[in-house]
């Protein structure tokens, strides 16, 4: 029998590995502790360094996993027992009464309306704000269900009141209910439960608790929020008055050897504390300082982010600073922060906030967790895993994603989420397996010959929008459209209890065309299609208006003119909704196999991954060896994060070239790769190779230095020669200087290469154990060791390994043949060291050209930095907005191993959803021909790329084209080209961009 | 012509122009009101008799973006684009309009900061050149 799979955690991992589960047709079980879904991701304002609205990206796919057929969403529930083995557990779940009936509640709110137990701190707004002792946790909550503290309710606790039961019109309320336990047959499980923030009460010396004006991030990032209690206005707790002055404290809790510290670094607060002080600047004149001791800014256009933060925001940096304390003036509860200055110098500051950058720990209760699970957990008290197996907990058949296992941000929590779900598919997957049956959507609602009855919705999506665009006005312009029979507005419109609402209304309302006004359709438009396809409405009659993308955001300051545009684009899109026709996509048969091209770490494991779960891989290596950049450590003895990295390459390498599945081609380029997704043709000088997807893990390189005389001078060695010379016992010098950021954070490289600082340490480390007597300083503008290495950086620091901050900038330290010179700024003066050994951290080199050819033959972006460009960076970091192409490793963003494995796995399962199918229904926007036009010129034949078109004989001795829809992409190219007139695009026919063209003008449509 | 507020209709394709429109948008690029976005998949779908169209009932201005060359997401949908656009400049010069009125650019899905800056100055242009020479014309 085909087991589900268990995902425990439903934050943003535990959604991902669901719907990636769900996608392959694997039945998922979605375990929640809370009432909700969303997790931590839920309560953010922004995300960072998109400045992403965290609602809007999140809510569609918690709507997703939420109405996934293939998905049980178990909320306010908990695994409590895990029994079996891989491929076959059984686990217990323990569901928690919510004295509502989940079946039942339509989370209309009447009970809270008459609840009389008021003033219960809300848990999800952090106490900011007050809620009932009958409640649904928060707005955009999925499932949106109400349910009862059983500890503040008077009914249940003696009996009295039973107003809500009253009230509820559902007959939802169950006073009596009780925790109930459910068996679940699981073949393999994932851990996503995600972390907790440090208890900020822990730091005395800040003050938190004691002082009104002191809040932690999550605080300040509810009090950013349109959806939090202020309704994004930021006020002092102390007296509701607008701040001018505000204070973030980095490390709060984190890269402290302080009694209820961490010793690890976060990894994720440099950056939301940079993002807070932008996004607060945005909203009022303030004046903002961030005190830390190192930005680690090291993820993909994060240097870019601090930069603009510092420039362009004028928010003050101040590096090297930890703050001593915090004190309160008790007449005006303002806040003294005292902190020593780059100077050295001693300073005291007065602010009206101060905001704790507040560390991540591990999860609530995850010693009893992971020993229901009979997991390891490291020292630490997260999940523990190994750099070679990133994903895997210490019991096989369970993986970990998430910041259960480290603490992550969100992309590669993503990232991870995926690949977990491939490994644990694998597990479910065998020669019996049984697909789970597509969704069956209602019976769509004939359309045809019936005039349009158009409903609106327009989006205020939190204040993204509603802060500049006056949403009541266009609503109710909306109103006076014609063919308008229903307009609304909506905090979210993509969160659940909306695209319920839309559903409805189109069966309640009669609607026969839906237009949404919010952001963009690249990321919104699938979801409120399957709202509409809900509905019973066809899904190619609905249509949006970005008034977010292309108003509020780009408009900030001119709120009239954005509302005016609004309406203007709001009218285009109802006059093309008008027209618009009901489509079917045609079916289109998929290949069973993949492409990875590269075969380093990165590429091997992708095609491990594919493998293990039955299908056969192309694996395309350019050189004459796989291994990629690390095939270099193949005979050396070199060690990193504990992994002998020669040992663990040959073994790779073993491992695919053994496996039946992987076709492994050698000194391979690739020709050409036309086609689209589930149908490649995969071109080398050995032949074509039909393949269904692509992984792109083609890496990058070590950056080639030109600094400091290198190649010249015997001394000057870079990282990987002295990581080289470390492995293979011959290396030497005993006074060694690492010069940190050669080719990287200047004016031509602007990014951070990420790993070069842990790398650094690590090599020095071992020299350094080797022969204690070396004399090693490391010249660096930050030390970013972020998460788990920083142990890294304590223990150089313990061996004597001395650091030396030189000026973030162009200029790199000095050096004259024999020392190494710097200004030090942490001392304030010049510093000369005697070198016989300097080595190069030299950073990470895109390979641009070599990923413009490729990128060129499967239409994929390349970003300003030189690397691959993902559809999304928070939410779609291995997928490119090409369908049925992916990317993972260094081709993505310098990255450690167990990144690049990880990742890896990721776009493996992400594969996994497109090529384990038979067929893929296309778009149905395709061209089609009207036949009284078409005189069979044949222009349409050569100008289209895809061999779509044909003329043939029509019977009658005519000619006239006939497009083939399962080969046609949808561009519209032979459309404009047609001088009949007889070519159309679905979805984009002439009448209806000339509808658009003329509402836009102002003029009636169709005139 | 100080108050002149020029009305543009930009036609932007799907997975380039577009998405490069929605980069300036959430890197919150500020830019002037006057365009309005009609998406297509392609800019070679972008009929020459849109751009007509538009001119004829009173846009002051079209501008049409596209994927750069060699990057277009349907292979060679921009390079069409760009001989007809061409064309067109041809035809309507001929029509009395300054062929300065229609625009074709390439902005990618990673250019917020070009897309912001081709607007700024298309608008900059189109008010130097006036309101359509239609205006006021039955």
């Amino acid at each position: 029998m085909t087991k589900s799979a268990l995902v425990i955690g439903g934050g943003i991992a535990g959604i991902q590995a669901s719907l990636d589960l769900a996608d392959r047709d694997i039945h998922v079980y979605l375990v929640e502790r809370d009432a909700s879904i969303g997790g931590k991701m839920c309560r953010l304002d922004k995300t960072f360094p998109t400045n992403d609205c965290s609602a809007c990206i999140l809510s569609p796919k918690m709507a997703d996993c939420n109405g996934h057929p293939n998905v049980d969403v178990l909320t306010y529930s908990e695994v409590v027992k895990v029994e079996g083995k891989a491929g076959d557990f059984k686990v217990t779940v323990k569901k928690k009464p919510r004295y509502v009936k989940m079946e039942d509640c339509t989370g209309c709110g009447e009970c809270i309306a008459k609840c009389p137990t008021k003033n219960i701190p809300d848990e999800y707004e952090f106490g900011l704000t007050t809620r009932k002792a009958i409640y649904i946790p928060h707005a955009q909550a999925v499932p949106r269900v109400a349910l009862i503290d059983p500890t503040r309710c008077k009914k249940i606790l003696n009996d009295k009141c039973g107003l809500c039961e009253k009230a509820c019109g559902k007959k939802a309320i169950n006073y009596a209910d009780k925790e109930e336990f459910v068996t679940l047959e699981i073949g393999s499980i994932i851990c996503a439960t995600g972390f907790q923030t440090w208890d900020a009460k822990l730091s005395t010396e800040y003050g938190y608790g004691r002082f009104k004006n002191v809040v932690t991030a999550m605080e300040f990032e509810r009090m950013m929020c349109a959806s939090g209690p202020s309704h994004g206005h930021i006020k002092c707790p102390s007296n509701g008055e607008a701040p001018k002055k505000i204070a973030f404290i980095q490390c709060c809790g984190s890269r402290s050897e302080k009694k209820g510290s961490q010793k690890y670094c976060s990894s994720v607060c440099c950056m939301y504390a940079t993002k807070q002080a932008i996004i607060t600047k945005e909203h009022a004149e303030v004046d903002e300082d961030i005190f830390f001791m190192d930005i680690r800014s090291y993820g993909k256009e994060f240097e870019a982010y601090i930069h603009r933060a510092e420039n362009e925001y004028k928010i003050k940096m101040h590096r090297s600073s930890r703050v001593a304390c915090v004190e309160e003036d008790q007449a005006t509860k303002k806040l003294k922060v005292s902190f020593t200055d780059a100077k050295g110098d001693q300073q005291v500051t007065e602010y009206d906030i101060v905001v704790l950058s507040i560390g991540l720990n591990p999860p609530t209760g995850a010693e009893e967790f992971s020993k229901i699970l009979s997991i390891d957990l490291n020292k630490y008290g997260f999940c523990d895993t190994k750099v070679s197996n990133p994903l895997a907990t210490s019991r096989e058949g369970i993986f970990v994603t998430g910041a259960f296992a480290a603490p992550k941000d969100i992309p590669t929590s993503v990232a991870e989420a995926s690949g977990a779900a491939g490994k644990a598919g694998a597990f479910i997957v065998d020669k019996n397996f049984v697909p789970c049956a597509p969704k069956v959507f209602p019976q769509e609602k004939v359309t045809d010959g019936v005039p349009p009855r158009v409903g609106v919705w327009v989006c205020s999506c939190g204040t993204n929008i509603g802060g500049t665009v006056k949403v009541d006005d266009v609503a109710e312009y909306a109103k006076t459209l014609p063919g308008v029979v229903y307009a609304a507005k909506s905090m979210y419109t993509c969160a659940q209890d909306t695209l319920e609402a839309i559903s409805l209304a189109i069966k309640e309302k009669d609607l026969n065309r839906v237009v949404v006004a919010a952001c963009t359709p690249r990321t919104h438009e699938p979801l409120f299609r399957t709202a509409c396809r809900d509905g019973g409405l066809n899904q190619y009659l609905f249509n949006m208006a970005n008034i977010r993308d292309q108003c509020s955001w780009i408009h900030m300051h001119e709120p009239e003119k954005a509302t005016a545009k609004s309406k203007d684009l709001l009218r285009m899109a109802v006059a093309k909704a008008m027209l618009l026709e009901p489509l079917e996509g045609s079916k289109i048969p998929v290949t069973g196999s993949v492409a990875v091209i590269g075969g380093g770490i990165t590429g091997m494991s992708a095609a491990l991954d594919v493998a293990a779960q039955g299908f056969p891989v192309h694996l395309v290596e350019k050189g004459a060896n796989l291994g990629g950049s690390s095939a270099k450590y193949i005979g050396t003895k070199y060690v990193i994060d504990g992994v002998n990295m020669g040992e663990f390459v040959s073994d790779l390498i073993k491992k695919v070239e053994s496996n039946k599945l992987i076709k492994v081609h050698k000194k391979a380029k690739v020709k050409d790769i036309p086609g689209f997704v589930g149908n490649f043709k995969l071109q080398l000088d050995s032949g074509e190779f039909p393949v269904g997807a692509v992984i792109l893990a083609i890496g990058a390189s070590e950056y080639k230095p030109t600094e400091y005389n290198y190649g010249k001078d015997a001394k000057v060695i870079t990282l990987s020669e002295a990581e080289l010379a470390v492995g293979k016992g011959s290396f030497k010098g005993k006074n060694i200087a690492y010069i940190q950021c050669v080719g990287s954070r200047n004016d031509k490289v602007k990014y951070c290469s990420r790993t070069c600082c842990a790398d650094a340490l690590t090599n020095a480390i071992a020299i350094k154990k080797a022969d204690p007597s070396a004399n090693i300083s490391v010249f660096h503008k930050d030390i970013r060791t972020y998460g788990f290495r920083e142990e890294l950086y304590k223990e150089a620091a313990s061996l004597g390994i001395r650091f030396l901050r030189y000026k973030d900038g162009n200029d790199l330290p000095g050096y004259d043949g024999n020392s190494v010179k710097a200004f030090d700024t942490i001392l304030g003066k010049d510093v000369e060291v005697p070198v016989d050994r300097v080595i190069l951290s030299c950073g990470t080199a895109p390979d641009r050209e070599e990923k413009e050819e490729l990128a060129k033959m499967l239409k994929v972006p390349i970003s300003k930095d030189g690397f691959y460009f993902e559809a999304h960076q928070k939410l779609r970091p291995v997928d490119f907005a090409t369908e049925g192409v992916f990317v993972a490793g260094l081709a993505h963003w310098p990255k450690f191993m167990d990144e690049c494995i990880a990742q890896a796995a990721g776009a493996a399962a992400r594969v996994m959803t497109i090529i384990s199918k038979n067929n893929l229904i296309s778009e149905g926007i395709v061209a089609s021909v009207n036949e009284n036009y078409c005189d069979g010129c044949g222009i349409c034949v050569g100008c289209c790329e895809y061999n779509a078109i044909e003329v043939v004989e029509d019977g009658a001795g005519g000619l006239k084209s006939n497009v083939n829809p399962g080969l046609c992409k949808g561009c519209g190219c032979c459309v404009a080209a047609c001088p009949s007139g007889a070519m159309e695009q679905k979805g984009f026919r002439n009448v209806q961009i000339q509808a658009e063209i003329d509402a836009c003008l102002d003029l009636k449509a169709g005139v | 012509m100080a108050d002149f507020e020029p009305k543009i209709i930009a036609f932007c394709c799907n997975w380039c122009s577009y998405a490069g429109a929605d980069g300036a948008g959430v890197a919150r690029l500020q830019m002037p009101t006057n365009f309005r976005i009609i998406r297509t998949m392609c800019s070679a779908r972008v009929d020459p008799e849109h751009v007509l169209r538009a001119l004829s009932k009173g846009a002051d201005g079209v501008i049409i973006l596209g994927c750069h060359p060699a990057d277009c997401h349907y292979i060679g949908g921009n390079y069409r684009a760009r001989r007809r656009i061409a064309l067109l400049r041809m035809v309507l010069e001929q029509y009395g309009f300054d062929p300065k009125r229609l625009r074709l650019e390439w902005v990618s899905a990673s250019e917020g900061e070009k897309f912001q800056n081709t607007i700024t100055s298309f608008v900059k242009t189109i008010k130097e050149l006036g309101p359509t020479p239609l205006m006021g014309v039955e």
